[in-house]
């Protein structure tokens, strides 16, 4: 598959996830329980990119010594709960990873 | 001014504070994309195509991993699952539009956007409150367009020692803040990362993006139910 068809495909499973429901919709198809299991789905599908993101090496392998990653994350982590602040999450763990990797 | 373009501009500033994560997030969409070699040409397609952010990222990570594009495909599916609640929302707001004015809402109906008109919809009764969405919309537009451009031409310029796509679970990290002060979410959260970061090299066909997905919406599905029974 060429990288065009491969984004016309994932752009067209992207449009249609969205106007699926707007177009077809009728109300009784989603009741409550449906919508609470739906509101886990960030939950559910972002960890899957990120645990491997931090805790693996190149080749794949999990990496726990030695890794600089982990602390980055975590302080992000903390950040990010104390202040819910999306851009200040984002640069306190980039922040500490470059301290780690250029400075100590 | 006609109160119509008001209903407009009202999406444009309701959305703006919720851009300024997004300058970052299409900045490294846009520097990554040409770090996994794809062409500037390419990589923008992808943004005007697609227009979102987490399947473009996880597009180019599945990408450059070197999985079939079914599983590409399937995994931009998983990640976009969440839309349908938002289109689920959204419907009956938008019941009596004409078809051209779904389609452009859909196109549209983004994260951020869905979050501010869906409060600006429970408000507001009015029946051209849709141009608030199609406001806030496209203000994302523009945002992850222009940075998605700019990303693209930094792209080649930014060393790759700056280790910048550690940006990228960070990112998602960020989305998530609020859900960690929650039990439940803290669970499926959980359950989910250590799928995938266990099934990584023993899940075939790089499907452990799905494989986690539903790993942890089970989990969800199970805890849910317990609490309601006690």
């Amino acid at each position: 598959m060429s990288d065009w068809t491969l984004i016309i495909y994932c752009g067209l499973i992207t449009f249609l996830t969205r106007f699926s429901m707007i177009a077809l919709l009728k109300k009784e198809m989603f009741n409550d329980r449906i919508r609470e299991v739906l509101s886990y789905v960030p939950s559910a599908i972002f960890p899957a990119i990120i645990f491997p993101a931090i805790f693996l090496d190149n080749t794949g392998s999990i990496q726990i010594e030695d890794n600089p990653k982990i602390l980055g994350a975590f302080i992000a982590m903390i950040v990010g709960i104390l202040t819910r602040n999306i851009i200040a999450t984002i640069f306190s763990g980039l922040a500490s990873y470059w301290f780690l990797i250029f400075v100590v | 001014m006609n109160s119509n373009f008001k209903i407009f501009l009202k999406g444009i500033i309701d959305v703006s504070p919720l851009m300024i994560p997004v300058v970052p997030f299409g900045l490294i969409y846009g520097i990554l994309a040409i770090d996994v070699g794809l062409s500037p040409l390419v990589a923008m397609g992808m943004s005007l195509i697609v227009f979102g952010g987490a399947s473009q990222i996880i597009l180019l990570q599945l990408f450059s991993g070197g999985a079939s594009s079914l599983v590409i495909i399937s995994s931009v599916g998983a990640i976009n699952s969440r839309h349908l609640l938002y289109g689920a929302v959204v419907s009956e707001h938008v019941s009596d539009l004409k078809l051209v004015w779904k389609i452009i809402i859909s196109y549209f109906l983004i994260d951020q956007a869905f979050a501010i008109s869906n409060k600006y919809f429970k408000k507001n009764n009015n029946k051209n409150k849709y141009l608030h969405l199609v406001g806030g919309g496209f203000t994302c537009w523009v945002v992850w367009q222009t940075t998605s451009f700019l990303g693209i031409i930094l792209g080649s310029a930014i060393p790759e020692k700056l280790g910048l796509s550690f940006a990228v679970p960070l990112t998602f990290l960020a989305i998530l803040v609020n859900d960690f002060r929650k039990i439940i979410n803290v669970i499926v959260i959980l359950v989910s990362g250590l799928v995938a970061m266990f099934g990584y090299n023993y899940i075939p066909y790089k499907a452990y993006v799905i494989v986690a997905a539903f790993a942890g919406l089970v989990t969800a599905l199970i805890l849910t139910k317990m609490i309601k029974k006690q």
